[in-house]
């Protein structure tokens, strides 16, 4: 599967990066050539093989129901570039 | 041309566990913004999840009690997206292999008919903080103290067919969930909100039509008002030429309107994939056995055994099965008194009457379920008559008495059975009354039945409200007719 300039901004989009048409290009480049790789593993006879959802032959470890942190509300802000009323604030979002 | 409305609800129920669903942090309600947001919930760079094993008992309890499956193994996924109340990214949830398979919930309609509605299945996920969007200098403030806050949703199939089996379903839900324990189930602070599918097609075609999504609805009420405008629109948009797209709208509860969001063009390319911080959950079947014997009797069970075993109406079952306080209260006030169908009475009548004229929850009630059972008991073995009873319920609902026995006694208000005192009282008013006597011997029979209500009531006052009405309409009937 070969990808279009297009695709590609599409997806920087999504993930927020920022190309430019340079990077874009080479990145349809690099990342058709990953999709290829896709394409032979979609090729493979995969029929009654049950989907991998981790390469680990293990099973997720749950921890009790307890609270177990403490407030380091003042911490944590120090690294933030704006807080106000012990909200961090960001860039304006209305929809 | 008739249509056929076909809705589907997506409800988010957040749980009731002490810490978040990856990490250890807090989910109390109320707390100062961000002070129980810790290093996993501020998605931090190096944090992992651990999965709670609280919340994930819950989602079993809810699925074992809609009878669905429970797959042995469910699987985190990652759905991303960009926003800043969600600072990872994107939001662990379950896309292909949900902790609650396909069951199923019955709902009640108004006739007191039962309707099974199917469960596509529940997942678990994290919920995010809150953007206030107050003027902080052409800012938005974020609170992350909810984010990480695990959350249920329970995505039924579409087979709601009315406003009023939507509003149904949620109660259902409601009362499930706050049966079991796992929510307190209050929606006013969002403890449960719920997404709407809303499509119409003419009556008989098998095709859906195109529907639309209503965000957000937080309130039995306004779920049913927002379908009801939105099934109007539909059928007017579509009787006038036009055609229904598919988007997300918003119910304004002011206006009582649906509006369209605007909603950006990639807002559902949210490339799920495995969360590789997670492995699979597996279950083992003693787990779940485990779980299943620790459920309650459900809403469902308790109506049918309100009706079988007690012999109450389907309307008074259901009304009492509808929730977890409202059941219990009713149980103990029937153990108490011993007489179901006078307990549903007092309970359903005097009692939710005057909490709602008060705007009480009943478990805010200051009556105490053993005060009305005492007080029902006397009515019962017919201690004190109806009257009566409505003051000793008035005098236990202001405090002015531990239970209904010391009322009874402090008032005076036991009902005097005694024929000869109630004899002696009837013989005062006939002699007090002569005119109104003469009046009454003088009229036709059939119309003496309505002027004897006068005697009762001036034999009843001069009792001071305790003699058993009953007995004195039957004796005064006597000494009146017969003298």
């Amino acid at each position: 599967m070969a990808l279009e300039p297009e695709d590609v901004r599409r997806a920087a989009h999504l993930a927020r990066l920022g190309l430019d048409d340079r990077e874009a290009a080479r990145y349809v480049d690099d990342l058709s050539r990953i999709l290829e790789m896709v394409d032979r593993l979609q090729a493979v006879d995969t029929e009654g093989v049950a989907p991998l959802a981790h390469p680990l032959d293990a099973t997720q470890r749950l921890r009790a129901d307890e609270v177990t942190e403490s407030d380091q509300r003042e911490r944590f802000q120090r690294c933030a570039p704006a807080v106000e009323n012990g909200l961090y604030l960001v860039p304006r979002v209305v929809e | 041309m008739q249509w056929e409305a076909v809705i589907g609800l997506e409800v988010h129920v957040q749980l009731a566990t002490q810490s978040k669903i990856f990490s250890g942090a807090s989910t109390a309600f109320g707390a100062e913004p961000n002070t129980q947001a810790c290093a996993v919930d501020l998605g931090l760079p190096g944090v992992l999840p651990v999965l709670n094993e609280g919340a994930v008992a819950m989602a079993v309890r809810f699925g074992l009690g809609i009878n669905a499956e429970i797959p042995e193994t469910s699987v985190f996924d990652r759905k991303n997206y960009f926003y800043p109340d969600l600072p990872k990214g994107y939001q662990t949830s379950q896309m292909y292999q949900p902790i609650v398979g396909p069951g199923e919930v019955e709902i009640t309609l108004d006739d007191g008919s039962t309707k099974r509605i199917r469960v596509h299945h529940a997942h678990l996920e994290e919920d995010a903080g809150k953007s206030l969007h107050e003027d902080f200098h052409g800012m938005t403030g974020i609170d992350l103290n909810r984010a990480g806050t695990p959350l249920l949703e329970i995505v039924s199939e579409p087979d709601l067919r009315s406003a009023r089996e939507a509003a149904a379903y949620l109660k259902a839900i409601h009362a499930i969930v706050t049966y079991l324990g796992i929510s307190d189930g209050n929606m006013a602070e969002g403890s449960m909100r719920c997404d709407v599918n809303v499509s119409v097609r003419p009556k008989g075609q098998e095709t859906l039509g195109t529907r639309a999504e209503i965000k957000n609805v937080n309130s039995f009420r306004f779920v049913e008002k927002a379908i009801a405008f939105e099934i109007e629109r539909q059928v007017e948009l579509i009787e006038d030429g036009g055609t229904v797209v598919q988007e997300t709208r918003l119910y304004d509860p002011e206006a009582d309107e649906t509006r369209s969001m605007r909603t950006k063009e990639e807002a559902n390319d949210y490339r799920y994939f495995p969360c590789p911080d997670l492995l699979p959950v597996v279950l083992d079947q003693a787990y779940v056995d485990h779980l299943r014997e620790t459920l309650p009797e459900l809403p469902a069970d308790k109506r049918a055994r309100f009706q079988d075993e007690l012999g109450l109406s389907a309307y008074d079952a259901s009304v009492l099965a509808s929730s977890r306080a409202m059941a219990e209260y009713f149980e103990t006030v029937r153990d108490v008194c011993g007489d179901a169908k006078l307990a549903a009475n007092w309970v359903q009548v005097e009692l939710a009457g005057r909490l709602n004229k008060e705007g009480l929850d009943i478990a805010d009630s200051p009556v105490t379920a053993e005060q009305l059972g005492g007080l029902v008991a006397r009515v019962k073995d017919e201690t004190i008559n109806g009257k009566a009873a409505k003051q000793v319920f008035a005098a236990l609902w202001d405090g002015e008495g531990d239970s209904a026995d010391a009322i009874i006694e402090a008032r005076g208000l036991k009902q005097v059975t005694d024929t000869g005192a109630i004899e002696a009282m009837i013989d005062q008013v006939i002699a007090d009354s002569p005119v109104q006597v003469a009046q009454y011997r003088e009229a036709a029979p059939e119309k003496r039945g309505k002027m004897i209500g006068y005697f009762v009531g001036q034999v009843m006052k001069a009792s001071r409200g305790t003699a058993n009405p009953q007995q004195v309409n039957a004796l005064l009937k006597d000494k009146l007719d017969n003298a």
